[in-house]
Formats: C-alpha cells, sequence, structure tokens
C-alpha cells in the first residue's frame, strides 16, 4: 500500500508537467518546424532561456502566437521577422553578425590566434636557447 | 633580452588590469534593457475597450496632435504601484497626457485601483489577453512610451519611471518633442 501511495505521488508532478501547453499540429513538420523555433527564439524575460524552456507567462504567450503564424501557413522566416520587428534581434538566441556583435564572433578566433603567435614564439626561444 | 623580460613581468598585471576594467564595466551593464526595434517607428496600430467605459473603443488615433506617455500597467505589478504617485504628479504637475494600457489584468481590480488611488490616465485601454502588448514589443510592467505629435513612438522606458528618469531623460525629452510641429 505504502509502495503504491509513492509510486503514485512520483506520477503526480510529471502529469501537470505535461499537462501545460498542449499544441496540436496537422503534421510531423509543422510539429518539427514549433520545437525547432521555439529553440531558436529568446525569452526577453528570463534571457537565458529560449521560448522553449521559459515558463514565463510572455513566452507562453509567444509561443500561442508562434503556434497561431505556423497554423496560417506562415514561412520560418515570417514568423522570425515578425518577432524580430517587435522586439528586436536580441529576441534570436543565435545572435547575428553586425556592428554591436562582431567582438562576440570573432573574439574567440583573435584569442586562439594570440595564443598560437605566442606558443610559436615560445618554442622558438626555447629552441635558440 | 632584458627589456622582453621586463615586459613578461609585468604582463600578468596588464591582464588582470583589463580584466577589472571589463568587469567594472559589467557593473554598469543593465542586460534587462532590450533596445526597441520600434523607435522612430509609428505606434502599431489597435483598437481595444475602454475600462472605464466598455462601449467605447480606444484607438491608435488618440495620439495625433499631441505628446503622449503610453504606460503599461497592471494591478498584480508590484513597480506599477511604486510608479503610480509619479504618474500622478506628472499628469498633473507636467500636463503630461498618459493613455493606459492594463496589460493582462482583472478589469474589476483596475477600475477600484483607479477608484482608490487616483486616476492618472486620460483613457486605458484594455489588453486582457496581452495581444496588443506584443505588438508593442512589451516584455514586461510597467513600460512606458513617448509618441510624439505625429503618432512616432520616439522613446521607451523600461521599468518605473522615477526621478532620475524623468528628470534626465523624459522631462528634456517632452520639452523638445512639444516644440515640434504636428
Amino acid at each position: 500500500m505504502k509502495k503504491l501511495f509513492l509510486l503514485i505521488i512520483l506520477f503526480v508532478p510529471l502529469q501537470l508537467f505535461a499537462a501545460e501547453d498542449i499544441y496540436r499540429f496537422t503534421s510531423v513538420n509543422d510539429q518539427q518546424r514549433f520545437a525547432t523555433l521555439t529553440t531558436q527564439l529568446r525569452c526577453l524575460v528570463c534571457q537565458n532561456q529560449t521560448l522553449a524552456e521559459s515558463n514565463a507567462p510572455l513566452a507562453a504567450d509567444l509561443r500561442q502566437q508562434i503556434y497561431r503564424h505556423l497554423q496560417q501557413g506562415q514561412s520560418d522566416k515570417e514568423i522570425a521577422d515578425y518577432l524580430v520587428a517587435r522586439y528586436g534581434n536580441f529576441i534570436l538566441y543565435r545572435p547575428l553578425f553586425n556592428a554591436t556583435t562582431w567582438a562576440l564572433w570573432l573574439g574567440p578566433l583573435l584569442f586562439l590566434l594570440t595564443g598560437v603567435l605566442y606558443l610559436l614564439y615560445y618554442i622558438r626561444q626555447k629552441r635558440r636557447d | 633580452m632584458n627589456r622582453l623580460k621586463q615586459v613578461r613581468s609585468i604582463l600578468p598585471f596588464i591582464i588582470f588590469a583589463m580584466i577589472l576594467f571589463l568587469l567594472w564595466r559589467g557593473l554598469g551593464l543593465r542586460p534587462n534593457q532590450v533596445p526597441s526595434p520600434l523607435i522612430n517607428q509609428s505606434a502599431p496600430e489597435f483598437s481595444l475597450p475602454d475600462l472605464l467605459d466598455a462601449k467605447k473603443s480606444v484607438t491608435h488615433k488618440e495620439f495625433a496632435g499631441h505628446v503622449t506617455f503610453v504606460n503599461v500597467w497592471a494591478t498584480w505589478c508590484v513597480s506599477c504601484a511604486e510608479e503610480h504617485r509619479a504618474l500622478l504628479q506628472l499628469a498633473q504637475d507636467a500636463h503630461i497626457e498618459f493613455l493606459g494600457l492594463n496589460y493582462k489584468d482583472d478589469t474589476i481590480a483596475a477600475k477600484k485601483w483607479l477608484q482608490q488611488y487616483g486616476n492618472p490616465y486620460k483613457r486605458v485601454a484594455v489588453d486582457s489577453d496581452g495581444q496588443a502588448a506584443i505588438d508593442w514589443g512589451v516584455y514586461g510592467t510597467p513600460e512606458t512610451f513617448v509618441i510624439d505629435k505625429k503618432g512616432v513612438i520616439r522613446y521607451k522606458q523600461v521599468g518605473p519611471i522615477d526621478n532620475d528618469a524623468w528628470e534626465k531623460t523624459l522631462k528634456p525629452l517632452v520639452e523638445k518633442l512639444r516644440n515640434e510641429r504636428a
């Protein structure tokens, strides 16, 4: 009896979790597109989470919007553009390459280059000694 | 060769100073302030029920001819309560015309709130499901948009309007916008 009770308790939170946000899709393709889109867009409330991960009410509203636009037959680009027009490029989880983000993209390369140059210099010095 | 050794010995300090500088800069960053792409664009069109008279509707046509502050608020929002007194004061002393956007709120609670604490708004539009707010790129409350006489969004204030924001940014902006032609 005790074991059964524990077993039931174990499944309760899972049930609750599964209950939120149920979207019906007419095709597997649409379902996959929805999954991809929501993981490529940022939740602006909890900024290190994607729309798919976030529990913020705004994220739920935006998921709803994406779903609606998908059902209307819009392309991925149209949906992303719709959100960028309202919330800016920041909503894209993968930042674009532009004037404000170049250091972000090229920075690691620059560090690598510096490291390699230093290493070459170091090896050369060692050899000479 | 000797010179090189000297450089090498102070290099860690230089790197340390650089890291320190970056960390110090990081303290001043406000990542919650996401710049709005709607600045210098026409305010989004909307038509929403009036909070105080459900038969009437509030639309973007309200903006024509004067400077308007569109303030997104809700009774469940704690900072909105803090901001409310400032709004009342600005409406009275600086003659700011506020248009309220009541965001995902309980209409009865919202009406009661305005009765109890005073109403700084000329009109209040009800956005019960938050769909209009998405068109405005709203991602939190309170947010305030400054609209010029032509109905163009000129500035977005994220978070409550405090004394600092008013004196440094909003007051000079309002003076400038009021001098512009409609």
